[in-house]
């Protein structure tokens, strides 16, 4: 099955290159020229990953963002003009799962999309328990004493590459190259947002994380299994 | 363990360095304690010349009254000598006795009386003088006998009473017929006169206390009250330089005082509105970067896409197609590199450039960044040397920033090394972090040197630009530099080289005054610096 992506931006130039590059890669591109229409043509087509430029006509990418996370946990890739750090800190924060600066090449966008289409589900064991939570890494769910956490693909990927060797540190560049599948350093910032996010969602006290925990001026760890 | 005569230094100029800071760091400490200095002294200097002048006249005026009397009652006594018949031994004991009580009678019991035979009586008459007060005899010394002579005058000096009291002794020569000549000594106690001056030098040393803590109070207070609006305009120039414009002082009255907050103030409005006024120029700029940055890239994302489509389909083309497509894309990532540096050159000018500051080892950065720079340099023929002195190299640094940093050090090094290698050394002070990156190719004259990190310029505009470089990296750099408190210095000579230094304070205390590297160094000097750190050559950079 051909992986469909939807490309949200209004330059008709932009939109259609990246379609045609998009479909030499084998992957079926559908289109939205307009902020407004985004969320609309978004529930129609249901795609597997959404390239979502920041300046739009009408509604803002940042909130089409917002709009797309509060309903599916489907994978979404900035494309933005400005590489200034509060548009990118904001996206991030908005729920977008990574982001490319424009200009950027087609061999980038295409590594990009394939690392958020890649899934973690032919991994060794199919149940990791960290903390009091148990993770079912094949049926992709997070429960806490049997109830459920609902969380996006990305922020599982973080959660279940820490997991699976708790008490080992991860380096934000190497978390980038796993789970984000940059092959050189790249925006750590990235990995500081999204860390931020998924503590948010699975610890009892994010000020005070037990689950993902910070080591100073390395990276993160996961706590260890109770 | 041992203190070194530095350490001893240290001891004896620490405590004398902080009391030196704080006085000059205080007004009114200052003002107070010169006031204290000057009042202790004056009032010192006063009180000796007042005590001198009180000692001198009750004393002058005791003495001159003990004289007169003593003068009078020697006379008298002599006199009742003269006058009597007396010739036997008993009859001249009971002559003495008699005279010794008629002279306590006259003088009462403010005086001692002592009788001695002068040390030339021959007579063989003994006298017992034992009825005057022998005991005070040690207070008579060697002197004033001497200066008592049969028939001579009379003559007095100050004493000391037994008891420690002063005393004045006055003596004078006593003829007793048969018994021959002996000396008659009154000793007058100047006790009362002592207490009477102990007890004004009470008085006086109280009034002089409370003069000068008075004295003090009021310098203190008027101090306080010329330094408070002064401490209150530094606070609030405090708060301006902070950043709150808004801020304003208090203007109460009409005095001095009250016209320095008026100017403050003044100067205070002006400078918010020329500060506005350049946030506003600044915000616009800031604005019209990203306007640009937006507009040109939209363009660019479709041009990059499709030259990189034709590259990566350039085999099937003719020839002249294929090379125009790999033209394409080569230039094409020129011009990014050089929009970008553009566009990072107008964002740091406008002031809108952020830093994310978390602790770095300096020599880790370099490491990465000359293992990424490692196969281009191998491709120039260029060995790449680290040399990391022993010690901890973190400080506090923008990641990205500083990693461009040395990555433009390091290609500006290798494109002009010639071939030859560069060495690039890593070493730290208590409060700097340096860098220095040293290649032995054509150099720099000092001319070179200074335009060195003008922004577009070029040590020589024919030479081939091998290693592309937008010439902006250095400016770059500096201002990276410049944004982390830091410096970036060159140095170059002509023929031997060139060195660029890159120092970047460890916390936001600033650069300390000692380099950890100089700027001018050669390569024997490298080695001795630390350990050589191995060059792996990163896969990314192939």
């Amino acid at each position: 099955m051909t992986a469909k992506i939807l490309v949200v931006d209004d330059d008709p130039a932009v939109a259609e290159m990246t379609g045609i590059v998009l479909r030499g890669d084998g992957f079926e591109p559908v289109f939205c020229d307009h902020g407004d229409r985004a969320l609309e043509v978004f529930r129609a087509e249901n795609p597997d990953v959404v390239l979502l430029d920041l300046m739009l006509p009408g509604k803002s990418g940042i909130d089409i963002c917002r709009e797309l996370r509060a309903e599916s946990g489907v994978p979404i890739i900035m494309l933005t003009a400005k590489s200034d750090t509060v548009d990118v800190v904001l996206g991030l924060e908005s729920g977008a799962d990574d982001y490319i600066p424009k200009p950027f090449k087609p061999r980038e966008l295409i590594a990009r999309v394939r690392a958020r289409l890649r899934r973690n589900d032919n991994a060794v064991p199919a149940i990791v328990r960290i903390a009091d939570l148990e993770i079912d890494v094949t049926g992709h769910r997070v429960t806490r004493n049997g109830e459920v956490i609902q969380l996006t693909p990305l922020e599982f990927d973080v959660l279940v590459t820490l997991a699976r060797n708790p008490g080992q540190v991860f380096s934000r560049e190497v978390l980038l190259e796993d789970v984000w599948g940059y092959r050189h350093a790249a925006d750590t910032r990235l990995v500081n947002v999204h860390v931020q996010r998924l503590r948010a969602k699975i610890e009892k006290d994010p000020e005070n994380p037990e689950i993902i925990v910070t080591v100073r001026g390395v990276g993160y760890k996961a706590g260890p299994a109770q | 363990m041992r203190a070194g005569p530095r350490a001893v230094g240290l001891m004896l100029t620490v405590p004398l360095r902080r009391v030196w800071l704080w006085w000059t760091h205080s007004l009114s400490l200052r003002v107070v304690s010169s006031t204290l200095l000057v009042g202790l002294v004056s009032v010192a200097a006063l009180g000796a010349y007042v005590t001198n002048e009180i000692r001198d006249g009750l004393v002058d005026k005791r003495v001159g009254r003990i004289l007169a009397e003593s003068a009078r009652d020697v006379t008298a006594a002599q006199e009742q000598v003269n006058a009597s018949t007396a010739e036997s031994e008993g009859d001249l004991q009971q002559l003495v006795n008699d005279v010794l009580e008629s002279l306590g009678v006259v003088g009462g019991d403010t005086r001692g009386l002592v009788l001695l035979p002068d040390p030339s009586n021959t007579s063989d008459i003994p006298i017992l003088v034992g009825t005057s007060d022998l005991e005070l005899v040690g207070v008579i010394s060697r002197e004033l006998r001497d200066a008592v002579e049969p028939g001579g005058g009379q003559f007095w000096q100050f004493a000391q009473m037994p008891d420690g009291a002063p005393a004045a002794v006055v003596g004078a020569p006593l003829d007793i017929g048969n018994a021959g000549p002996y000396e008659l000594y009154f000793v007058y106690s100047l006790e009362p006169e002592q207490d009477t001056l102990s007890l004004i030098l009470r008085v006086l040393a109280f009034g002089a206390f409370a003069l000068v803590g008075l004295v003090l109070f009021m310098t203190w207070f008027v101090t306080a009250q010329a330094v408070r609006p002064v401490r209150a305009a530094a606070q609030v120039a405090q708060r301006l330089a902070e950043g709150s414009l808004t801020e304003r002082m208090t203007v109460k009255g009409n005095d001095e005082i009250a016209t320095l907050a008026t100017t403050f103030n003044e100067m205070a409005e002006s400078l918010q509105r020329q500060i506005s006024r350049m946030e506003r120029l600044s915000r616009l700029q800031r604005r019209f970067v990203s306007d640009v940055s937006h507009e040109l890239r939209t363009p660019l994302t479709t041009i990059r896409m499709a030259s990189d489509v034709l590259f990566d389909a350039r085999g099937g083309f003719p020839p002249e197609v294929a090379r125009s497509a790999e033209l394409l894309a080569n230039q094409l990532d020129r011009f990014e590199d050089l929009l970008a540096d553009l566009l990072e050159i107008s964002r740091i000018d406008a002031g809108a450039a952020q830093l994310d500051f978390e602790q770095h080892d300096l020599a880790d950065i370099v490491r990465d960044q000359m293992e990424l720079m490692a196969f281009a340099a191998q491709g120039q023929g260029v060995e790449l040397r680290l040399w990391v002195a022993e010690g901890d190299h973190t400080a506090s640094m923008d990641r990205p920033r500083v990693s461009r940093i040395v990555r433009n050090l390091l290609s500006n090094a290798i494109e002009h090394a010639q071939g030859g290698p560069v060495d690039v050394g890593v070493a730290s002070t208590g409060r700097t972090v340096a860098v220095v990156v040293r290649d032995y190719g054509v150099g720099l004259t000092p001319q070179q040197v200074e335009r060195v990190f003008d922004r577009f310029w070029r040590a020589d505009p024919a030479r081939a630009r091998t290693m592309g470089g937008t010439g902006l990296g250095l400016s770059i750099a500096r201002e990276d530099a410049k944004l982390h408190d830091g410096s970036l210095e060159a140095w170059g000579r002509e023929g031997e080289g060139a060195a660029f230094r890159l120092m970047l304070p460890r916390t936001s205390r600033g650069l300390g005054i000692r380099p950890p590297l100089p700027i001018e160094i050669e390569a024997d000097a490298f080695p001795e610096l630390g350990a050589r750190v191995p060059i792996v050559m990163s896969e990314v950079s192939r």
